[in-house]
């Protein structure tokens, strides 16, 4: 089964969320929906609903990201799920215990959900399908992959500045090749209607063929950044260069940073995001990710919303059909 | 299938005045107007004008706090609850179309006092039917129907508001 | 023992057979294909009714797994199951453990199916000492005790003049060598073909150069040292022309595909399926349409299962986790046989690929019908239709790609040495 076929159940809801390729209109909109009605916990005196209250999550993380597992756990809390952190970078997969066993161990703890981060691509889905039928599974990011809930957050984000996705010119820079958040946007982007998607690179951080999943390739920053309405800029690992895929971080900087010259061909009212943590100076200018155009930390906040949405509608897409009381 | 239209503006003028009298004996004066959505919000933004509350309506949205997620899921839309004003030490009307099975009117007082610890709640309902689950009951009600376990009451709206009775075939 | 085959389709290219006919066998020896030899009688009679009646296979690749990774599969479950695949002869790669580097290993796998007394086992032996791409094994020696090739496998040898010595070596006692031509740099951490999936699922890919770059290199040593080189698994269009273009020149190389290669591509890498984790990879549509036409061409001379049983945890982990290959014996024929009615093969040029040009290129007295030779042969019903289900299949290795295909076809008998080795009940 492909990814976007085993994230639904036979009513085409969302059971896992595992990519945003292949889902419909629809359902994204619904996340960005809930998100919505979500978002407005946080601004309360008991920052908490009931929904997920008596379930519990499980953050499985291969791969530590303090920033992502926060947000979800935060997440979770809010819907009064217990929460369980296991970091298994250290955990039992060094003693030789096998991905099954420790998934089904957590599963004999009675968890309702895993939250998934992992540094192979097609883990999460790997994960879905190995779990029993009333488990769910979250892609926290998986390999070069997929990161789903980032780029849905991503475009809450544009929606909560530029609700009209058609008429829109969105603009991704960066380390596309090596990049799952890039990759979901890019899905997403095109799910919601957005016509005019552009990444920006060296030839070395495109990956093969890219254009076939609906987008335009620029290698020169200027050009590519010509009346775009939103900047998605990526993290750049330091690797890149041990690797022999860039020269150096100057260089890079030189021609694709973000800086406030460059960002006065875009629309003026151009929004520049982040997925964090931001290397300054490589990949964008301090001025830029502190300026007036930087939503970056509306990012951070809107993130607790995606998740709380994602978990809740994954979680109630398992039940039978029969209507509720008045 | 429509068995009889009832008159709403006459329940509104009734519970109006119902509330009148509630608030009055029991000393409580400037309330805030909070609807259950969806129909509760109609009927509270009809009684908020009647009391010219110089507050703003408040709306809330049960669905994060329904006892059936587990059976049902999510709702299709969730329209945000809205308060915007602080509850804390307030008087508090809460209002709704009809009061039935209780479980609504449970999941919204749970909801007020995630936003604050109001000095009293008073709740309002359009119409008091049977099928009660819970020991919940209605303060001031427009009025009360004797009605089957088959037969639904559905107010639609908000301009006209109309009360439909329909029984399940 | 003395076996009739009667009223079959005998297939024989080298005895330009294609046609109703029958068999006769003797002594371990076919003593006639046509008329009964007078006074012949039978301890076995197979009475047919036009089924296919072929040289063995000669598989250019089947794992045993023995020495060293039994948990995965062993010489008494591979030669079981090779028998039932029509299989007669088998190369098995030195990537055994320990590596088949010393006579000593190859008189171990020897002694194992001699025990056995199923399908014939040609060991390679390694290229270098414990596949390390440093020191040169001792290719005298590995000749003497069976080894009817050498090969570094799936570990690059880096070093350029180590390729060449070891070249040079192996011409000199000539030993042909099994290439399977990768440039280690450029697979780097790849595990699938480089293009639109890959990109899509955020996989790492494997370029094609990496595979052409190593064939050029390759192509032009063996230019230099005069050894006679087999290149095994081509898997991009690009390589085709590069063995053509060889060929042409009159270089001594053949080459061999999977049979994987002809009906999967990396379309069947979606999902993340692990069961299509090959080495080296499935790559686009035009270049499985490339390696069909080569194999009709004859620029690619054969056609193996590359069989690669593993066991269950192989394959049980995300996609780049998974260890590569396939099982893949028991479907070889049904799928090679298939060409004839779906791609416009010849029975004859099904037969060659699989049998006759397999046993030249290794240089043994197989995939014939010619009076006189070793009766090893097999009967193929086309027929005979069946589904594949992983859990039944008789190789140790349940890692099919092909669970739940329909199949056309199946080998009903197989005859190793003038005896029945199975048959099909």
């Amino acid at each position: 089964m492909t990814p976007h076929t085993i994230q639904l159940d036979q009513h085409g809801r969302l059971k896992h969320f595992l990519t945003t390729e292949g889902l419909n209109r629809q359902t994204l909109t619904s996340i960005l929906d809930y998100a919505e009605s979500f978002a407005g916990v946080s601004g309360r005196a008991v920052k908490k609903v009931p929904l997920l209250r008596g379930k519990t999550v499980a953050n499985l993380f291969f791969e530590s990201s303090t920033r992502t597992r926060t947000t979800f756990e935060l997440a979770a809390k809010r819907l009064s799920a217990d929460v369980l952190n296991i970091n298994i970078a250290t955990s039992a997969t060094n003693k030789g215990e096998t991905l099954q066993d420790t998934l089904h161990t957590l599963e004999a703890m009675h968890c309702d959900m895993f939250v998934v981060r992992h540094g192979n691509s097609g883990a999460a889905h790997f994960i879905a399908g190995q779990v029993a039928e009333n488990v769910h599974v979250i892609n926290a990011g998986d390999g070069r992959h997929a990161h789903p809930t980032q780029a849905m957050l991503d475009m809450f984000t544009i929606r909560r500045h530029k609700p009209d996705f058609e008429s829109l010119r969105v603009a991704i820079v960066g380390d596309i090749a090596h990049s799952r958040v890039a990759r979901s946007e890019i899905h997403a982007l095109n799910i919601l209607g957005v016509s005019d998607i552009r990444v920006i690179a060296p030839k070395t951080l495109i990956p093969d063929n890219i254009e076939s999943l609906g987008v335009r390739v620029f290698h020169d920053l200027t050009e590519g950044l010509q009346d775009v309405d939103v900047i998605a800029m990526l993290r750049l690992q330091r690797e890149r260069i041990k690797n022999a895929v860039l020269p150096s971080e100057e260089e890079y900087f030189r021609c694709f940073g973000l800086t406030g010259t460059r960002l006065r061909v875009a629309k003026p009212d151009v929004i520049v995001m982040h997925p964090g943590p931001i290397n300054r100076g490589i990949e964008i200018d301090s001025q830029v990710a502190d300026g007036d155009r930087s939503v970056i930390l509306q990012q951070v906040s809107h993130g607790i919303a995606i998740r709380m949405a994602v978990m809740a509608m994954v979680m109630g897409a398992a039940p039978d059909s029969s209507g509720g009381d008045n | 299938m429509p068995e009889n239209n009832i008159d709403v503006q006459q329940l509104i003028r009734t519970l109006k005045s119902g509330l009148d009298q509630y608030l009055q004996e029991h000393d409580r004066n400037d309330p805030l107007f909070v609807g259950i959505h969806t129909g509760g919000v109609w009927i509270a933004q009809r009684l908020h004008t009647l009391f010219s509350s110089t507050h703003p309506l408040g709306a809330l949205n049960i669905a994060f706090y329904r006892d059936d997620f587990s059976r049902i899921g999510l709702h299709p839309r969730v329209t945000p609850s809205s308060l915007p004003f602080d509850i804390t030490g307030r008087h508090v009307i809460l209002v709704d179309d009809v009061l039935y099975t209780g479980r609504t009117v449970r999941a919204a007082m749970n909801e007020l006092f995630d936003y604050g610890r109001a000095a009293s709640i008073c709740l309002a309902v359009l119409v008091d039917r049977s099928g009660r689950e819970l020991p919940i009951r209605a303060d001031v009600t427009g009025t009360s129907l004797a009605l089957n376990a088959d037969q639904h009451i559905k107010l639609s709206g908000p301009d006209p508001l109309k009360l439909v009775v329909s029984t399940t075939a | 023992m003395r076996i009739a085959v009667s009223n079959g389709h005998l297939v024989c290219p080298g005895q330009r057979l294609d046609g109703p006919g029958n068999l006769y066998i003797a002594d371990g020896r076919i003593v006639s294909a046509g008329a009964r030899p007078d006074g012949f009688t039978a301890d076995l009679e197979i009475a047919l009714d036009g089924q296919y009646v072929c040289p063995g296979i000669v598989d250019l690749s089947v794992h045993t797994r023995e020495p060293g990774f039994e948990h995965k599969a062993t010489i008494a479950s591979e030669t079981a199951a090779a028998v039932r695949s029509g299989v007669t002869s088998m190369v098995c790669p030195p990537d055994t453990r320990p590596v088949t580097d010393t006579p000593a290993v190859v008189e171990l796998i020897h002694q194992r199916r001699q025990r056995l007394d199923k399908t014939r086992i040609y060991p390679l032996g390694a290229l270098t000492k414990g596949l390390d791409g440093q020191q040169l094994t001792e290719a005298a020696a590995l000749k003497r005790a069976g080894c009817v090739g050498l090969s570094n496998v799936d570990k690059p040898i880096v070093d350029t003049e180590v390729l060449r010595r070891a070249f040079e070596y192996a011409a000199g006692f000539d030993l042909p060598v099994f290439i399977h031509p990768e440039d280690h740099y450029l697979k780097n951490q790849g595990v699938m073909h480089e293009g639109k999936i890959s990109t899509r699922l955020g996989l790492p890919g494997i370029p094609e150069t990496a595979e052409t770059i190593a064939i050029s290199r390759s192509l032009l040593l063996i230019e230099q040292t005069g050894v006679t080189a087999h290149f095994c698994r081509l898997s991009c269009a690009r390589s085709v022309e590069l063995i053509a273009m060889a060929k042409q020149q009159g270089l001594p190389v053949t080459a061999d595909v999977g049979i994987c290669y002809l009906y999967l591509t990396e379309l069947n890498v979606d999902g993340f399926n692990s069961q299509c984790r090959l080495w080296p990879p499935l790559r686009a549509d035009r270049d499985r349409l490339a390696l069909l036409e080569g194999l009709m061409s004859g620029v690619i001379d054969a056609v193996c299962s590359d069989h690669q049983p593993h066991d269950e945890d192989a394959k049980a982990v995300p996609f780049s986790r998974a260890e590569p290959g396939a099982s893949t014996l028991e479907v070889l024929a049904p799928l090679a046989f298939n060409l004839v009615a779906t791609r416009g093969f010849k029975l004859e040029q099904v037969v060659r690929s699989l049998c006759t040009r397999p046993a030249s290129i290794i240089g043994i007295a197989a995939g014939t019908l010619a009076e006189g030779a070793p009766a090893d042969l097999f009967i193929f019903d086309d027929n005979r239709q069946w589904t594949v289900a992983a859990e039944q299949l008789a190789s140790a290795g349940k890692n099919t790609p092909f669970d739940d295909w329909e199949m056309n076809g199946k080998v009903t008998h197989t005859i190793v040495g003038g005896k029945p080795a199975y048959q099909d009940n």
